[in-house]
């Protein structure tokens, strides 16, 4: 927090008569999963920069989104057929972002129009997930709406309304938690400074989740080299049956 | 990095599998490994048709627990086939015709399960098959060991149980061969057809073993002391098998998961043979039908009431 207060007054002494700007930094700018990963926390921190160092009056609001890569996703949903439930109807979304998460310092539908919180994609409702298939639009919207709630539960589409802290207009954090069960890629942490319902300023920030170590190890040899994989995976079982035998032999 | 303290037992041992993708633990797969070892040594069998559907409750995604489960069961069929080995229990020649049979199977079973993930089918299939084969397998199991044990309980002399040494149909395939330690002079197409067959189911995670030894002893009509053993053998080379089609073609083999299930496997399965040095063998198979039943009850309850979330979501791989 005080190298961001730091950089604020820094910046607030050196600036001229330039646009507001919004100085971002990340707790964690690569988050690496290995054996013990078992989910992160993310501090998102900055500080606003007015033109002038003059801070007008009113409080702004500021939207903090973490986003991962979007992939293609096909969603079923179950049906009773012969009184078993089985998947039956599909529709498919081309980009689905693997993790969504926003924190907003007021309830989203407080800080902007819905116009302008669908073009910035705030909020989870206003993702444009690109169906593909041609369904009507009332069944694509019924199946985004399961899709949505299926993220929620797996924690990986997330709206926090209210938690971005702001320090005297200038300031401002959020925490965005990551669950245990991310998808890897190149992430982004977007930040939107809302003025009077318009985004005034935002900026972009990359962080990068991979697998290190072990973890990235398996995962590419069972991916690059699966055959190789395959072989060792036998040989472990073959290995640990052995063990046994000859323990058992023994008792 | 921090210093690393001494491990804390009361905290959960949280693991990251790197194929299924998620935070599991440890201590539990362990565990987990260990109570279907535990069964798997007092039954003599492979435990494939426990350890899919628990590791698929516990949370890992349907066909990484059919592929590793695939790996588990080589580990827990190799100690108990080297045991029938040393004892000279098992049927090589019948086993190789097995193993031919079931390697097709394993294929045909790949191709299967490949159209079917394709079709978003796949997790409802698994528990198809799996209630069906374990409701039919736990029912003539279960009125099968109720009849010995009534028969038991009843004084005076016990008429031995009949086999049913000749299906009309199995004697009356072409190149018969003799099978010397089965007992047996038929043509080798039966095993190799049931072999097909197992080979097929053990690509959705089913070591076969309680398919097998039904049909070997019933169907084909085997000697009974080399049953078990030979269905061991085949499950080895088969389960191998399908892990290497897993591991090649849906990449879904999750080696840290399957080590840790055979960990606890290893240790569970000595338990489980003292354990069922106990117990008669018939009140055995009474326990082993109702554990059979009870997963297919579960299983089919699952199937039958309406889910929780009706919406399912596939990623492209």
């Amino acid at each position: 927090m005080n190298r961001a207060a730091g950089l604020a007054l820094a910046w607030l002494a050196l600036s001229g008569a330039a646009p507001t700007m919004l100085i971002t930094d990340i707790s964690q700018g690569r988050i690496d999963i290995n054996t013990t990963f078992k989910g992160a926390d993310l501090l998102v921190y900055g500080a606003i920069q007015y033109p002038a160092g003059s801070i007008p009056d009113g409080v702004p609001d500021i939207a903090v989104v973490v986003r991962g890569p979007a992939e293609p996703i096909t969603i079923r949903k179950k049906a009773r057929v012969a009184g078993v439930w089985i998947n039956t109807d599909s529709v498919h979304f081309e980009t689905v972002p693997g993790f969504y998460s926003v924190a907003t310092t007021r309830p989203i539908a407080q800080i902007a129009d819905d116009r302008t919180t669908a073009i910035y994609e705030i909020g989870v409702g206003n993702l444009q997930l690109s169906p593909a298939s041609g369904a009507s639009g009332a069944q694509t919207a019924a199946f985004e709406q399961g899709l949505i709630a299926a993220k929620r539960r797996q924690g990986l589409f997330a709206e926090a309304e209210g938690t971005v802290t702001l320090t005297r207009n200038v300031l401002y954090s959020a925490r965005i938690t990551i669950p245990a069960a991310v998808p890897v890629g190149e992430y982004a942490a977007e930040i939107y400074l809302i003025r009077k319902g318009r985004v005034i300023a935002s900026s972009t920030t990359p962080i990068t989740i991979d697998k290190s170590g072990f973890e990235r190890w398996i995962y590419v040899a069972a991916h690059e080299h699966s055959l190789l994989y395959g072989l060792a995976a036998v040989a472990a079982a073959l290995f640990a049956g052995w063990v046994a035998s000859v323990v058992t032999r023994r008792a | 990095m921090r210093p690393t303290p001494g491990y804390d037992w009361r905290k959960p041992m949280n693991l990251y599998l790197p194929i299924a993708e998620l935070s599991v633990n440890a201590f539990v797969i362990v565990l987990l490994g260990a109570g279907v070892g535990f069964l798997s040594g007092m039954f003599g069998v492979g435990g494939g048709f426990l350890t899919t559907p628990l590791l698929i409750l516990y949370g890992i995604p349907p066909t990484v627990a059919v592929a590793t489960s695939a790996t588990q069961i080589t580990g827990s069929s190799v100690s108990g086939a080297l045991a029938y080995l040393r004892r000279g229990q098992i049927d090589l020649k019948m086993g190789a015709v097995l193993v031919a049979g079931g390697i097709a199977g394993a294929g045909i079973g790949q191709v299967i399960f490949r159209q079917l993930q394709k079709i978003g089918q796949i997790d409802v299939a698994i528990n198809v098959v799996y209630v069906l084969l374990l409701g039919g397998v736990g029912i003539l199991m279960l009125r099968e060991s109720v009849t010995t044990l009534r028969r038991a309980a009843r004084p005076g002399p016990h008429p031995p149980v009949r086999l049913r040494r000749h299906v009309p149909w199995i004697a009356g395939l072409p190149g018969r061969t003799r099978f010397y330690r089965s007992g047996l002079f038929i043509s080798p197409l039966a095993p190799l057809l049931l072999g097909l067959v197992v080979g097929m189911l053990t690509t959705l995670g089913i070591g076969g073993g309680f398919i097998m030894v039904p049909a070997m002893l019933y169907l084909l009509g085997m000697s009974a002391s080399a049953v078990v053993g030979t269905s061991l053998f085949q499950t080895i080379f088969v389960t191998a098998m399908t892990t290497m089609l897993h591991a090649t073609s849906s990449k879904s083999v999750d080696i840290v998961l399957a080590l840790l299930l055979l960990s606890g496997g290893v240790a569970g399965a000595q338990f489980g043979v003292r354990a069922a040095q106990k117990v008669r063998p018939e009140k055995l198979r009474l326990f082993l039908a109702l554990l059979v039943l009870a997963v297919a009850i579960a299983l089919m309850t699952g199937l039958t009431l309406q889910p929780r979330d009706l919406f399912t979501l596939y990623g492209q791989s």
